[in-house]
Parts: C-alpha cells; sequence; structure tokens
C-alpha cells in the first residue's frame, strides 16, 4: 500500500486538469487565464455563458458519471467474483434504457401527471435498473455461476433492448428523436441549477462505495471465507447492488446508457496499481474514472469541423479493447 | 473418559451434532472433542461429510441437531465478529483474487479486530508478521498471489488464518493439489503452530500416511458409522482404521499402517 498513495494523488492533479482542459477547450477557446473569472460570471459575457452555463455542467456531469459508472462496476465485479461483470454487461443500463423508453416514448401514459419529465426519465431509470438487479440478484443465488450469471445479464439486456423496439415503432417521431439522441449517450445538457440531481444521488452512492471497502477485501477471498471471518455477505451483497443500482440509474437518466466506462475502468485501475485491495483501488477507481470520462468528453467535443461525435462511440472504442486485454490476458478469473 | 471433561480454553467441542444439507443428514451422533495444543486430522472416504463437518463445525453451516460449543458456549449462538475471534478457517482452492500481494491478504486476517476502516495499529502489524513467520510465508510477503504456485498460495493463505489470532483454526484439504515435500511441509507447520501457539488445530485429508506420521491424533468418519477419535497408533492397533477401508481394495498393514492396494 505504501508508495502507491502516490498513484491517487497524480490521478487526482490529472483530473484537475483534465477539468481544466475541459472549461477551456471547444469549438471557442477559453484562454486559461480567463476561466476563473467567467466562472464567476464576471467579464466577457459570451465567455460567460460558455463556461458556466455550457461548459461547467458537462465537466461536472462528467466527472460524476465517470466516477460513478466505475465504482458500481467494481462493486460489481468484487460482488460477483466476476470480472467482466459492470452496469453495461449486467443489463442495468437496459433495464434503466427500458424505463426511460416508457417515460419519452409513451408520454401521453404520464400526461397527467404533474412532475417535470426530467424526474419522471430519472425515476423510472431507477426504477428499470433496480429491477434488473434484482432479478440478476435471484439468479445469482441459483445459478451462482459467473459464466451463466453474465449470459443471463446479456439476456435481460436483449430483452430490454427488444421492448424498447417495439416502444421506439409505437412512438411519434420527436418523441423519438429525442429518445435516440438520448441512447447515443451525452454528459452535456444539464443546466446549472439542476445538477444537483446527478450530483447529490453520485456523491451518496460513492460515499457507500468507501464506505464498503473493508468488507469488499474479505469477499475477495470468496464469500464462504468472508463469512468465517464475521461478515454479513448477504448484507454487504444487499448494499453493494443498492449503490450500484443508484449509481447506474441516474447516470444512465441523464447521461444515456454510457457503455464500457463501468467495465473497463477498475480493469485499468486494478492495473495501474497492482493492487486488488480496495482501500487503495476503489479510491483510484474513481478518479480515473472521471478522468477517463472527462477525457471522452473532450473527445467528443473536439471533434473537426465542430460536429460532435457520439459519446457511446468514443467510450466503446476505449473500452472494448480492455475488455479484450483482460480476456486475453488469460488470468483464470473464474476459477471460484 | 474424554468426552467428560470441561472443555477449557480453546477447545471445540461437538455434542450429539447432526451434519448435513438441506434435510438430508450425511453424519449424526458426532462427538468430538479437538483440543488445544494438538493437530487433529479428518479421514474418510469422498462425500462421506468431512467439508460438511467441518463447515458446521466453523459456524457457517447449521447443525440439524446437537450442538457446537467453543470454550463451552454455544457457537451457533455467538454473533458472526464473535464467532470470527474463535475460529479461523482455510477452505480449499485459491480465492478468486489474483492482483493482492500476499501481505495484504494476511493482513484481510484482521478484519474482525480493525474497524470499520480496516486502520492497522501496532498489534495488527505485529499479528501478521508472526503469522508470516510461523506460515513461512516471509519471502513471498511481496508477491502476488496470481505468481504464486499451489504450496506458496496455501502457505499464504494459512497465514492469512494465522493473522486472525483465534484460538481455534479448521482447514478443509490443506494438502490437496501438492506435492509430498510441500505436503509435508504444510503438516508439519500446522503442527507446530498447535504445539507452540497452543492452538487447537483440526484440518481433513486423504493423505494417509502424513496423517499417521505427523498428527497427534485423528478423527475417522464411515458412513453409517459413528465417528472414531484417538490416537494414530490406537487407530491402527484397533484395527479402526483398516474398517474405514473394509471393501475399498485397499488393505490397511495395522502395525505400520502403511497401505497397498489390492490387484
Amino acid at each position: 500500500m505504501r508508495g502507491k498513495g502516490w498513484w491517487l494523488v497524480a490521478c487526482a492533479v490529472l483530473g484537475v486538469l483534465m477539468a481544466l482542459l475541459g472549461l477551456a477547450l471547444g469549438s471557442v477557446a477559453v484562454p486559461v487565464g480567463d476561466l476563473w473569472e467567467a466562472l464567476n460570471g464576471k467579464g466577457h459575457g459570451a465567455a460567460v455563458v460558455i463556461v458556466r452555463h455550457i461548459r461547467l455542467p458537462g465537466v461536472i456531469t462528467a466527472a460524476a458519471a465517470g466516477a460513478g459508472l466505475a465504482a458500481a462496476g467494481l462493486l460489481m465485479q468484487t460482488v460477483f467474483h466476476n470480472p467482466l461483470a459492470g452496469p453495461g454487461v449486467l443489463g442495468i443500463s437496459g433495464g434503466a434504457s427500458l424505463g426511460v423508453a416508457l417515460v419519452m416514448l409513451a408520454r401521453p401514459l404520464w400526461a397527467t401527471l404533474p412532475w417535470p419529465v426530467e424526474l419522471l426519465v430519472a425515476a423510472a431509470a431507477l426504477a428499470g435498473a433496480f429491477a434488473v438487479l434484482l432479478l440478476i440478484m435471484a439468479a445469482d443465488r441459483r445459478v451462482g455461476d459467473p459464466v451463466a450469471l453474465l449470459i443471463l445479464g446479456l439476456m435481460v439486456g436483449y430483452l430490454c433492448t427488444a421492448l424498447v423496439g417495439v416502444l421506439q415503432a409505437a412512438g411519434e417521431a420527436n418523441a423519438l428523436k429525442g429518445f435516440v439522441l438520448w441512447g447515443l449517450g451525452s454528459f452535456a445538457g444539464m443546466e446549472l441549477h439542476r445538477l444537483a440531481w446527478i450530483v447529490v444521488p453520485v456523491i451518496i452512492g460513492l460515499a457507500g462505495a468507501l464506505v464498503l471497502v473493508k468488507p469488499m477485501n474479505t469477499l475477495l477471498l470468496g464469500d464462504e471465507t468472508a463469512r468465517s471471518m464475521g461478515v454479513d455477505v448477504p448484507r454487504v451483497r444487499r448494499t453493494a447492488i443498492a449503490i450500484t443500482g443508484l449509481l447506474a440509474g441516474v447516470i444512465t437518466a441523464f447521461c444515456g446508457p454510457v457503455a464500457f466506462l463501468g467495465l473497463a475502468v477498475p480493469h485499468v485501475a486494478r492495473a495501474l496499481l497492482r493492487s486488488a485491495d480496495h482501500r487503495l483501488l476503489m479510491p483510484g477507481t474513481i478518479l480515473l474514472g472521471a478522468v477517463v470520462a472527462l477525457a471522452c468528453d473532450l473527445i467528443v467535443r473536439l471533434a473537426p469541423n465542430g460536429t460532435s461525435l457520439p459519446l457511446n462511440a468514443v467510450t466503446s472504442l476505449m473500452g472494448a479493447p480492455v475488455v479484450l486485454w483482460v480476456l486475453l490476458s488469460g488470468r483464470k478469473w473464474n476459477r471460484r | 473418559m474424554e468426552q467428560a471433561m470441561t472443555a477449557g480454553h480453546g477447545t471445540l467441542e461437538a455434542r450429539n451434532l447432526a451434519v448435513g444439507h438441506g434435510t438430508r443428514a450425511l453424519l449424526r451422533q458426532v462427538n468430538l472433542l479437538v483440543r488445544p495444543g494438538g493437530l487433529t486430522a479428518l479421514l474418510g472416504p469422498n462425500g462421506v461429510g468431512k467439508s460438511t463437518l467441518l463447515r458446521t463445525l466453523a459456524g457457517l453451516l447449521p447443525p440439524m441437531a446437537g450442538q457446537v460449543l467453543a470454550d463451552g458456549r454455544n457457537m451457533h449462538a455467538m454473533t458472526a465478529a464473535e464467532r470470527a475471534r474463535h475460529i479461523a478457517v482455510v477452505l480449499t482452492g485459491r480465492p478468486p483474487v489474483g492482483m493482492l500481494d500476499v501481505e495484504t491478504l494476511v493482513g484481510l486476517g484482521r478484519q474482525p479486530w480493525t474497524d470499520r476502516w480496516g486502520r492497522r495499529r501496532a498489534a495488527d502489524r505485529q499479528a501478521v508478521e508472526r503469522a508470516l513467520e510461523r506460515a513461512g510465508a516471509e519471502a513471498l510477503r511481496h508477491r502476488l498471489l496470481d505468481t504464486c504456485s499451489d504450496g506458496e498460495c496455501q502457505k499464504a493463505l494459512i497465514a492469512r488464518a494465522l493473522a486472525q489470532d483465534t484460538p481455534v483454526l479448521l482447514l478443509d484439504e490443506p494438502t490437496a493439489f501438492l506435492d509430498l515435500p510441500n505436503r509435508a511441509a504444510i503438516v508439519r507447520m500446522l503442527r507446530d503452530v498447535a504445539r507452540k501457539e497452543g492452538k487447537a488445530v483440526l484440518f481433513s485429508t486423504h493423505d494417509l500416511q502424513i496423517a499417521l506420521d505427523l498428527c497427534d491424533r485423528l478423527v475417522l468418519l464411515r458412513a453409517g458409522a459413528d465417528p472414531w477419535q484417538g490416537a494414530p497408533g490406537e487407530a491402527m492397533a484397533s484395527g479402526r482404521l483398516a474398517e474405514v477401508f473394509e471393501g475399498s481394495g485397499v488393505v490397511i498393514d495395522p502395525r505400520s499402517g502403511t497401505h497397498r492396494f489390492v490387484p
């Protein structure tokens, strides 16, 4: 553990740098020297609008989403003893997508409700994420085999996608366009005064993930050994799964089903830190998740010709090779 | 005589214990007394219920009937945290993790003694050092579990259990998958731990010769019969050991305890 703490410091510094770049760079470059004034609402009017009202929410959303998804991925990988677990793979994002589709595409059903549509979307995404998580948890008790569980998660994901397809066929054009855009994933579009809707749940989730580091470490030795060490394994599992549902549900609601971040970041953090010790790995994963999400966001916004790339294309291009590397590096990962 | 003795510090006792999964009992009327300062081997054919008995003694499975007493207290009435300070367990197989160095792994054994964050005080660090030394795993301390051989991994896992600092230590087939020198080294180490630290150590095994030569006591399990407990010499002389292998095509020489296979 000694000496490796520097990795965390380096990661945090890198995160701040990426955030500054995220504020400064874009279709209009703002000099770093002017950032502080613009953030405080002073200085040149256009710079204030761009930095404070467009880029700042995007940067905060990206950092929160990246950190939250990465932490959720690490919790899933440890709880299911499965390096290929993650919010996307286990169908959790699929469940959240189905919830979102139900709200966005079947609007008439909800039109009478007085709440703003963003809240309905968030609630539906949470409900979808938790429904799939409960299903996965029940199935895990029955099948107990990591590969079978992954296939089950994929199947649940396909089922959700199929239902979403049916809803899309029935949805009207405008709603459909909105839903498709949501599905591409994006850290942009949160308004400054609504940032708390994503930031507060993510902070709660991350705090929960950090509180779990001690029992998570004992789970590394297998559930039975953890129990012999006095750990209430079912309770730890339930807590970890509730945290994952909260993080994945909220983030998916506001950013779309962001692919691969949750699955890939814990592996990179593990390889960099050369440790599965959660006291080190959990903060490392959280920081690295924020860094990677900020980097992806920059790539999205810095695409040539003023276009912006779909976020999911970028995260997949970065994440899929990591997963391939995990599979090909030949770790005997399914040995219980 | 023995059964009547009151349990003192560090004893593990089974009284009229029945163990099994669900409604099917594998073993009934198990009466055992594992005393501190000695190494006990649990012998019996596959499927007779060795692992199930060990898990029940460890408090990981509920007993179907009877009681397990640790220091005279009903273990299944203890909280999980209390139990973890009484009994440490090493189960079969490698843990499902690779990217963990041995020192950190052994440190996990301090789980029942540390605070919510797993912070280690001087006493915890000393316990880890002692456990590494006892298990002969000092040289492995910075190695990742991934890079350890089966023998090294077993030493690390035993050190993890020793760091838990419990009067009772239970191990499920700690010598499986090891070559002969490593098997002997592991069992000698367990015997030293039992004798020098006054722990009650019980392990299941299929290594008949190692159990006879290196252990202080044997527990013999046979399907449909009450378990027998006694010294290795007694097991041979009384013919109890031979009974376990009756009709299996393996013959035990009652004097030397050596076995040969019927062609």
